[in-house]
């Protein structure tokens, strides 16, 4: 094991070395005093924050905007997720399998950020591209997820329902539903939770929400501006980190 | 007694709250729909739809031409690099932190010496220093480093470095507090310093479970170069922005179908050097 381990650490050091040459970057220059100066001044510009009324009102919108970008994004997921779980779970046959299968990991695998980019240019700037972002992404892996779900739920409960004469779709609202909907709800709130989070940053493409103020403020030089957004995302997060924490706790009862 | 009170009055005694409940979520999410604009005809305005229409009829067949091809190479390799490189200026970041923060390697900890208080006071900063810069996305690390240092890949690099140094302090001094910290504090407390403890009582305990989280995040990182690229900070990202911005289907979709690739080609690679130092 010992002769892997050092041609292991061989490789990755000659791959280090090969990034920075490849990148031949002159970081040296960003230690000289000059360089040091202005990157200080930079710095400095973010602060004060700008604090004034009148900007942290259109600060508690953004932040709103974020919030219903997530909710509304994570709510069409669990919809559309769901309605692709069916077929996701082999319920309709095995192609109807693989296709769904074949949709959802191609939802799921191109970057929410990837897909603002693309839906500013399909709905333009503002909220609802982001919405829309969040939802195709947000869907391939929930629907992924719901159909795994699906099929690992116990068939008892639906075959003795479909045995006493119950109707397959019946069967299913009342045989599978109910084992399997506590979980549904667990992800998705675990879904909105991390969109959230993505959706105060995807507006860095013109995406809406907080990302966007970010990106107007930083574009125009009010870098005061840019630090009260980017301390409105801190809130945010850190928020949700805690209400997250704590409602964890309280439903599992600890 | 009618049919649908046949089939959901007896029989199903928690339709109505179940109903009720339905009612208060869409309630609740209502207001959100108008916050967030949503509005299905924008996507349907025959004027956009042209557009769209057109973008996407574009993105087949794949832009295969070698000039293309040749800056695509070049982009994927300055993506990697940026991986790699910011990862490296990430544990530069993140070791020095995580060995300051690691309360189990302090030793003005094990008595109420000089400098208890001082190693305790000073450790606050540090763990908010962590906090700060793993709070603060990558993406808008690079949003800034961009301002700072201008378009390109040292914008990128020095974004990972941070974000992924502060991720990096925090799991690391986490992995190290986890382990069996008996030898280290018999180490300290019969006089030894802090990085001898920390090579000869944590080292070989917790090396596989570093390189493992390491691995990992250089996993992740290849993933948001490519991400950070679409704010200006080079690789693969950068090119994909520019494509999309001339709305020309053919070279997003064939820069896509590179990402999926790349990624992976990360994940195998990772999963390998796992596997191999494990």
């Amino acid at each position: 094991m010992r002769p892997m381990h050092w041609a292991v650490i061989a490789a990755l050091a000659s791959a280090v070395w090969a990034s920075f040459a490849y990148l031949s970057l002159d970081l040296g220059h960003l230690l000289t005093t000059e360089a040091q100066a202005l990157m200080w001044n930079y710095v400095v510009s973010f602060f004060p924050p700008d604090l004034s009324g009148e900007y942290l009102v259109q600060i508690g919108q953004g932040t709103l905007e974020t919030i219903a970008i997530s909710a509304v994004g994570t709510a069409l997921a669990a919809v559309f997720g769901m309605l692709l779980a069916l077929p996701a779970s082999g319920r309709y046959g095995t192609v109807a399998r693989a296709v769904a299968r074949l949709v959802l990991n191609f939802l799921r695998s191109i970057p929410e950020l990837v897909w603002a980019a693309l839906m500013v240019i399909a709905a333009g700037l503002g909220p609802f591209a982001g919405t829309l972002a969040l939802a195709w992404h947000t869907t391939g892996v929930i629907g992924r997820l719901f159909a795994e779900t699906l099929e690992n739920a116990p068939a008892e409960p639906v075959q003795a329902l479909q045995l006493s004469g119950c109707r397959p779709s019946l069967a299913f609202l009342y045989g599978t539903m109910p084992n399997v909907l506590p979980q549904f709800v667990a992800y998705s709130l675990y879904r909105w939770e991390i969109n959230i989070r993505m959706a105060a940053i995807l507006g860095v493409v013109g995406a809406g929400g907080l990302g966007q103020m970010l990106y107007f403020s930083l574009s125009l030089f009010h870098q005061q501006q840019a630090m009260t957004v980017i301390l409105a995302m801190l809130v945010l997060v850190v928020l949700v980190d805690t209400a997250s924490a704590w409602l964890r706790r309280a439903m599992t009862g600890g | 007694m009618s049919a649908a009170a046949a089939v959901w009055g007896p029989r199903d005694p928690s339709a109505l709250p179940r109903a009720a409940l339905t009612v208060l979520i869409i309630a609740l999410l209502w207001p959100g729909f108008r916050l967030a604009e949503f509005d299905l005809a924008v996507l349907f305005d025959p004027r956009n739809r042209d557009t769209v229409g057109k973008f996407i009829g574009t993105f087949f067949p794949l832009a295969t031409s070698a000039d293309f091809l040749q800056l695509l190479l070049k982009s994927t390799l300055e993506t990697l690099a940026i991986a790699t490189a910011g990862m490296v200026i990430a544990m530069l970041v993140g070791c020095p932190l995580a060995l300051f923060v690691t309360r189990s390697l302090s030793i003005s900890r094990i008595g109420p010496g000089r400098g208890y208080i001082l190693g305790r006071v000073l450790r606050l900063p540090a763990r908010f220093a962590l906090m700060l810069f793993r709070s603060i996305p990558e993406i808008v690390w690079a949003l800034l480093f961009v301002r700072a240092v201008g378009l390109g890949p040292a914008a990128g690099l020095l974004a990972i470095g941070v974000a992924y140094g502060g991720m990096l302090g925090k799991v690391y001094s986490e992995i190290l507090e986890s382990g069996d910290v008996r030898p280290t504090t018999a180490l300290l407390e019969t006089g030894s310093g802090r990085f001898v403890a920390f090579f000869y009582g944590m080292w070989p305990a917790a090396l596989p479970e570093l390189v493992s989280y390491t691995v990992y995040r250089w996993e992740c990182a290849v993933r948001a170069s490519v991400i950070m690229g679409f704010v200006g900070a080079g690789g693969l990202g950068q090119q994909m922005e520019l494509s999309m911005r001339m709305l020309n289907g053919g070279e997003v979709s064939t820069i896509l179908l590179i990402f999926l690739l790349l990624v992976v080609l990360a994940d195998t690679l990772s999963a390998l050097l796992r596997k191999l130092t494990a």
